[in-house]
């Protein structure tokens, strides 16, 4: 009997849980509300990690919930069902399994699906100064594009809670619209004077609700939000997307798309790690790294845009392979580009690290420790610099990387110069793979056929910030009912306050850039 | 310890020279579909294959409405558009205000504003101040703040949460002023569109004086948008016409 058996076994035996083997090969558990925070325990002991959650709405009130977990080694799924009728809530469990807070609040936010015992609901995705009570714009009685009342929302003085008692003690807002290039976003820092002691984020300034409006709408044209919402991981996403249909219709796609795939989406992870760290230089005030590393991105665009036809991968992606055939020409450019870009990337990065004055500002800066990386579920970077070995290309593999598996990078100190390292070598990693996977490409179709209708399926990559959950609904003309983007972005920012708590006001924008994380991600 | 000045000084210049009559270094734009003279049935194809609109039928062609185009390159290929590789692309809307003129053509002072861009906008106006660029060269700076800021420049849908600091920045800038819609989104809400959850353009909040298309338009063209508004590029069409 191996391990996936045990467990099923020992799953029947518990309380208000019926288990099933599904088609995908994984295991569906359909349990009662009340039993769900037992078994999300009871799964995460086994090192099961949460994935996401996942609400439909089957009928007017009536919402089926999903919550995803996955083994981080050996990608063995395992799904938890459970049905909620009207006015009914759904035990929380974000007491126990942390990672689920941000979804269960979305949720509440979104569907109206209320979870008891959950400390903080309301005011997440639409803030109350905007929005009036009881609209819930994910249930499919809501229009997306009719007029909608704004502006009369419950509290038109909102103001953030204040904890922090002491004398002289205030609460430091920045944002939601920043100077020079931040994203929009408010981040609230309580302080007596020097020291940052709370941070509350709020987010989701930037919800263009995808999810909502991709509803009826056929794939093709959902294809260009899931590029769209966050632009620096467009490849990533429009995969995880694309796969998911790929899923659904029970394509296999041809080897050559395959290896492509690893070769675009690992020169999408170099050019956005390199964005990283110029701005990590840039926030320092190390002017000179900052252009080194700006001028380096560029470069990266622009090999990006003469071998894939955009800089930023739009356009690339399609259900059944890629939208167009590298050729040769952009082959070989990229085999000769590749390796002598790597030298100067490498060179950059020795000097970074012999620079006293920058490591100064982001060693033991910023640091998330093992224990919060696991509490919060923190994914890719910067979950690895904190000793996470969590990596969705090894774990469950998709594209080719079953061929071409990742050394996972990880550190320990889980601080700013832990995640610059990380960076820096998941960079190395990613010309290493780049370079593997056009090896032997055969030649043969980039794009196979793929209708999908009717069904739904879960569609993951491990996007440059992380891990990244696509779940898609299709329903009889092929058209989407339910999309659900769980982005890394979603995941990490959770965690962000942590790092900055304790930390001096100066050193708040270093941490930010060494997080690397974006705002769009996680606003959708 | 890295001697970054010695480093930086060993490599020399490293900014572009730029005339708009000579190509532009590869990879420096996506580039865009070329409007062309084609029959009708191949005319009727080409704008049913494009999501957004911006390909349309005009006897005997096609023409393009740039407003619209995010390079999803689906027109393009053998039986489809020629593509221009070129990024003079932004263009002065009609009736707006004039070029800001006088001392202001050698010093701009430029508030980016993210008002739900996917953040390939933002990338891209990151880099017109790297070292390819150098943006300083033109005499235009970042501002952090708009109480210093002569022009705006918005990129993203605007959401309905930033309808209202987007009106905020622009009310606590000073005379003279002028707005730069840039990316499709800006323009006209883009693939997001006039939903629950975004305005559709930041026209629908301040006046816009100058788009830029593109999805995302690249440095190149963010540059000719900034000189444009201080009179030192040309207009490009909104749309072209076979």
């Amino acid at each position: 009997m191996n391990r996936f058996e045990m467990l099923q076994k020992e799953a029947d035996t518990l309380p208000g849980v019926g288990v099933e083997h599904d088609a995908q090969g994984r295991l569906l558990f359909t349990a009662v509300p009340q039993a769900v925070p037992e078994l999300a325990v009871w799964l995460n002991e086994r090192a099961f990690e949460f994935a996401t959650l996942v609400v439909e709405e089957t009928a007017p009130g009536f919402h089926l919930v999903h919550y995803f977990f996955y083994a981080r080694e050996s990608g063995e799924r395992i799904t938890i069902e459970a049905h909620v009728g009207p006015g009914v809530g759904l035990p929380t469990i974000s007491d126990r399994v942390h990672a689920a807070d941000w979804h269960e609040r979305e949720t509440e936010d979104l569907f109206g699906v209320c979870f008891t015992g959950h400390p903080f609901l309301g005011d997440f995705v639409l803030h109350d100064e905007d929005w009036p009570e009881n609209i819930w714009p994910m249930r499919h009685d809501f229009d997306p594009r009719a007029s909608h009342p704004r502006g009369r929302g419950l509290d038109e003085d909102w103001r953030p809670r204040r904890l922090l008692e002491e004398q002289g003690a205030l609460e430091f807002p920045v944002g939601p619209i920043w100077g020079d290039y931040g994203e929009s976003g408010l981040c609230l820092l309580e302080t007596p004077g020097e020291q940052i002691r709370l941070a509350h984020m709020r987010l989701f300034y930037k919800y263009r609700g995808i999810e909502k409006i991709a509803e009826g709408e056929p794939p093709d044209k959902a294809l260009l939000l899931a590029e769209r919402f966050s632009g620096n991981a467009a490849f990533a996403h429009a995969l995880a997307f694309c796969q998911a249909i790929e899923s659904i219709a029970g394509v296999k796609i041809s080897e050559r798309s395959r290896r492509l795939r690893v070769v675009c989406a690992e020169l999408e992870r170099m050019r956005y790690h390199m964005t990283v760290i110029a701005d990590l230089a840039g926030s320092t005030g190390l002017a000179v790294g900052k252009a080194m590393g700006q001028e380096l991105e560029e470069e990266l665009l622009r090999l990006t845009e003469t071998t894939m036809g955009h800089r930023y991968l739009f356009g690339l992606a399609v259900p059944g392979g890629l939208a167009r055939d590298l050729p040769d020409a952009a082959i070989t450019r990229l085999r000769t580009e590749i390796p002598s870009l790597m030298p100067r990337i490498q060179r950059f990065g020795r000097w970074l690290k012999v620079s006293s004055s920058f490591l100064d500002r982001i060693e033991e800066m910023g640091v998330l420790s093992t224990d919060d990386a696991k509490l919060y579920g923190v994914v890719g970077p910067v979950g690895r610099a904190a000793g996470r070995e969590a990596d969705l290309r090894r774990g469950l593999p998709y594209a080719a990387y079953d061929q071409f598996p990742p050394d996972i990078m990880v550190e320990q100190e889980g601080d700013g110069y832990a995640r610059l390292r990380v960076f820096l070598r998941e960079i190395e990693q990613s010309a290493r793979l780049i370079l593997a996977a056009l090896g032997h490409l055969p030649s043969e179709t980039v794009r196979t056929d793929c209708m999908a209708v009717d069904g739904n399926a879960l569609g993951w990559v491990e996007a440059p910030a992380g891990a990244a959950f696509h779940w898609l609904k299709l329903d009889g003309d092929g058209c989407i009912t339910r999309w659900r983007a769980g982005t890394p972005g979603f995941r990490n920012w959770h965690a962000f306050h942590r790092t900055v708590e304790g930390a001096a006001f100066q050193d708040f924008p270093i941490i930010l850039a060494s997080f690397g994380l974006s705002v769009a991600e996680n606003d959708r | 310890m890295a001697n970054w000045v010695l480093h930086s000084l060993k490599r020399g210049i490293r900014t572009e020279r730029y005339r708009e009559s000579e190509p532009l270094p590869a990879g420096t734009t996506p580039g865009r579909p070329k409007p062309q003279r084609m029959d009708e049935s191949a005319a009727a194809a080409l704008a049913e294959c494009c999501p957004t609109g911006a390909l349309q039928v005009q006897s005997p062609g096609i023409r393009v409405d740039f407003g619209r185009c995010i390079h999803c390159q689906r027109c393009r290929g053998d039986e489809g558009l020629e593509w221009r590789q070129d990024a003079t692309w932004a263009t002065h809307l009609e009736g707006a205000q004039e070029s800001l003129g006088g001392s202001f053509r050698r010093a701009l002072h430029v508030r980016y504003l993210d008002a739900g861009a996917c953040g390939g906008c933002m990338g891209e106006a990151r880099l017109i101040d790297a070292p390819q660029y150098n943006l300083h060269r033109y005499g235009i700076f970042i501002t952090s703040t708009p109480r210093d800021a002569d022009l705006l420049l918005v990129a993203g849908p605007v959401t309905e949460a930033l309808r209202r600091p987007l009106l905020d920045a622009y009310e606590a800038m000073p005379e003279p002023k002028r707005v730069v819609a840039m990316g499709v989104c800006a323009i006209n809400g883009g693939v997001f569109g006039k939903s629950f959850a975004s305005c559709g353009g930041a026209a629908e909040v301040v006046p816009v004086d100058i788009v830029i298309p593109g999805c995302p338009p690249p440095p190149r063209a963010i540059i000719e948008g900034l000189l444009l508004a201080v009179g030192r590029s040309r207009s490009a069409q909104a749309v072209e016409a076979p």
